[in-house]
């Protein structure tokens, strides 16, 4: 897929430049000759909107810093002075809160785009693996940030989260006070957490650098899950691709600006607007509505470290997904029972959010009469978030009978007829 | 030194002098690595005035009965608590087999002492020499630590089925001796080194 360069420098200085660094060669190739499958979806628009959302979390991120005061005594008066006194400091700073959840909402959508059209399968498996660090380093990042203006909830989630850590038998406790730089969160963890939540983003630059370089090598995977097999399977990134990518994250951007003005605390917690009081817990601690699904999977459990585990197992299993699928076929459009399985995946997690947002005792509306409250609901889609990996996937494999496929991505979009219409091959 | 440079021979069987470079170079880089990253990753563990930050006194002379106050001692809170006659009776009551966790998890004890209520309360903090204070006053001290063993949270006072205190996070009962009785937490609240420096003063650590 990637060929030859095609790129030619036309003026002096390119020609200069390309023979001590070829820097627009590459820029081209990736960018702009690139040959993308023909018929990529709105599903694919997300990797775009993604790069945008890194870009604008680290830009009003540096901002922040600006005016940010990494100190118990000072970091909650100086979030309100951004928000109140600082020129358009309101705007960076939602802007840049919003963008959180923002990014989780499109990196959910790429995920899961990806679980569907079996982006995950050979030859792509780095290039999924790459995508769950940087996941990973995405929660990682959001929940130190979410530490920074050091409200109640700040300060009890990161007192939750970092005592799970605890649960790990004899290392636990050192390592704990190693985070915390003390006895209990405090100073020296505000501190750090200022310090590693400025770093966090700049490795995700540099992973998603190297996840861009993986795609690139067996380039995209497409809704039929086919492989490109002739250049009429495919059309140049730039202009097709720039502009449907354009018009996305146009009409992203329409949402994101919806909450940035009109509703920039409707995804945080009203506990986050009273100051962090090492004396006093909220009635009720949950983490941001991006990590619920993983706080159920943690409550789930009762014992302590048994549930930190299976937290962790809920990411880990995504890195060895893979292996676990047995199916020869990509996209579950051709696989009549895994798409339906798929569907009450996604389910899964979403019902998984809700538990993990609720008390675990009370009764889940209209299942509350036989008994079911939210730690029971959360314990059945656990095992069924498991069991999609562990159980359904490598045996659908074996048993599903996979519909009929297009012969070649360009039949699938235009019809087998188009062999005889030559005309409706775009001019490349 | 000629000798080292016979060894340079292409037979490729003798370790050369390159191979010694080439190792010893691998050594070095190996050890001194390891103790270069030490520093930097013990520069994470509580500084020297964290750990200075060592004791707090705590006036227990207008502690009525009944009566509860938190205080901060080495970043934590901690709750000190002059039990009624009747919290003590019932702490004392309790069958020490029974209990989840039946440490005392005191640390003017060590390990391995059992939760008994005498094992918990102030019955165990030193007295400095010539401090007089009565027995029964020693015995209604509870001090303990305020963050739940599960995950942190401060649990409420005067709640949860043992009427001592309730932990709303993930729902963890403690009786009025500080012992986990119900819930996910597995241990019970943790006693502080404690010593009556005067009748009325009480120092943590
Ligand atoms: C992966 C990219 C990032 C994510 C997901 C992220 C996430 C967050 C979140 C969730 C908050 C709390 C927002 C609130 O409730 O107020 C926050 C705060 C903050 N972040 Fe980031 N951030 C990212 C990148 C950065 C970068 C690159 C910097 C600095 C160069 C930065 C600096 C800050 C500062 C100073 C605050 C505290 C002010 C505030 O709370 O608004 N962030 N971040
Ligand atoms: S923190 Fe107290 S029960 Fe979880």
């Amino acid at each position: 897929m990637s060929g030859p360069s095609t790129y030619e420098p036309k003026t002096g200085f390119t020609k200069w430049l390309d023979a001590r660094l070829p820097v627009v060669r590459l820029g081209w190739d990736s960018f702009v000759d690139f040959p993308t499958p023909r018929n990529l979806n709105y599903w694919y628009t997300f990797g775009g909107i993604l790069t945008v959302c890194l870009m604008i979390q680290i830009i009003t991120g540096i901002v922040l810093a600006m005016h940010y005061v990494p100190h118990i005594d000072h970091a909650f008066a100086s979030v309100q002075r951004i928000d109140r006194d600082v020129n358009y400091g309101w705007l960076v700073r939602s802007i840049h809160a919003v963008g959180a959840s923002m990014f989780f909402l499109a990196v959910y959508m790429h995920i899961f785009r990806g679980l569907y059209y079996g982006s995950y399968k050979a030859p792509r498996e780095l290039l999924w693996i790459l995508g769950v660090v940087i996941y990973l380093l995405m929660m990682a990042a959001a929940f130190l940030g979410y530490v920074l203006p050091w409200g109640q909830m700040s300060y009890w989630g990161a007192m939750v989260i970092t005592n799970l850590l605890g649960a790990f038998p004899i290392v636990g406790g050192p390592i704990t006070e190693w985070l915390w730089g003390g006895f209990s969160v405090g100073n020296a963890t505000l501190n750090r957490f200022f310090s590693l939540h400025y770093l966090i983003p700049f490795l995700i630059a540099g992973v998603v650098g190297l996840h861009v370089w993986a795609l690139h090598v067996p380039g995209n995977n497409n809704p039929t899950g086919i492989e490109v097999k002739s250049n009429r399977d495919t059309l140049p990134f730039h202009p097709y691709y720039t502009s449907k990518d354009g018009f996305a994250i146009v009409l992203f951007m329409v949402i994101f600006a919806f909450f940035v003005f009109y509703w920039p605390d409707a995804l945080g917690h009203s506990d986050n607007f009273i100051p962090a009081d090492p004396l006093v817990t909220p009635a009720l601690i949950v983490p941001e509505w991006y990590l619920l699904p993983f706080y159920a999977i943690l409550r789930a459990v009762p014992d302590k470290l048994g549930g930190v585990l299976l937290m962790f197992g809920a990411i880990g299993i995504l890195f060895v997904l893979p292996w676990l699928d047995t199916s020869k076929v990509r996209s579950m459009r051709y696989r009549p029972l895994a798409r339906w399985f798929f569907g009450f995946f996604v389910l899964a997690c979403l019902g998984l959010g809700w538990a993990g947002a609720e008390l675990p005792d009370t009764p889940v509306p209209g299942l509350g009469a036989i008994g079911v409250d939210f730690l029971l609901m959360g314990r059945v889609l656990t095992v069924y978030y498991f069991a999609y990996f562990l159980v359904i996937l490598p045996i659908l494999g074996f048993v599903e009978k996979p519909s009929e496929r297009p012969a070649s991505i360009e039949e699938s979009v235009l019809g087998s007829s188009s062999k005889s219409a030559p005309a409706a091959v775009p001019a490349e | 030194m000629t000798e080292a440079v016979e060894h340079t021979g292409a037979d490729g069987q003798e370790p050369s002098r390159r191979d010694f470079i080439y190792i010893a170079t691998g050594g070095a880089l190996a050890v001194g690595g390891a103790f270069t990253i030490w520093p930097f990753i013990d520069q994470m563990n509580p500084a020297a005035d964290t750990l200075a930050l060592a004791s707090t006194e705590v006036n227990i002379a207008e502690l009525e009965e009944g009566q509860e106050i938190t205080v901060i001692y080495r970043e934590r809170p901690h709750f000190v608590r002059r039990r009624t006659a009747a919290e003590v009776e019932a702490a004392r009551g309790v069958n020490i087999a029974s209990l989840p966790d039946r440490d005392a998890r005191n640390f003017n004890l060590g390990d391995g002492a059992p939760a008994t209520d005498e094992n918990r309360s102030a019955m165990t903090a030193a007295v400095a020499e010539g401090v007089e204070i009565e027995d029964a006053l020693r015995a209604s001290l509870l001090v303990t630590s305020a963050n739940c063993t599960h995950l942190g949270c401060v649990p409420t006072e005067g709640a949860g089925d043992y009427g001592a205190w309730f932990c709303p996070c993930h729902g963890s009962h403690y009786d009025t001796s500080g012992r986990i009785r119900r819930g996910p937490a597995p241990e019970n609240l943790s006693v502080p080194v404690m010593t009556f420096t005067s009748a009325s003063v009480l120092r943590l650590g």
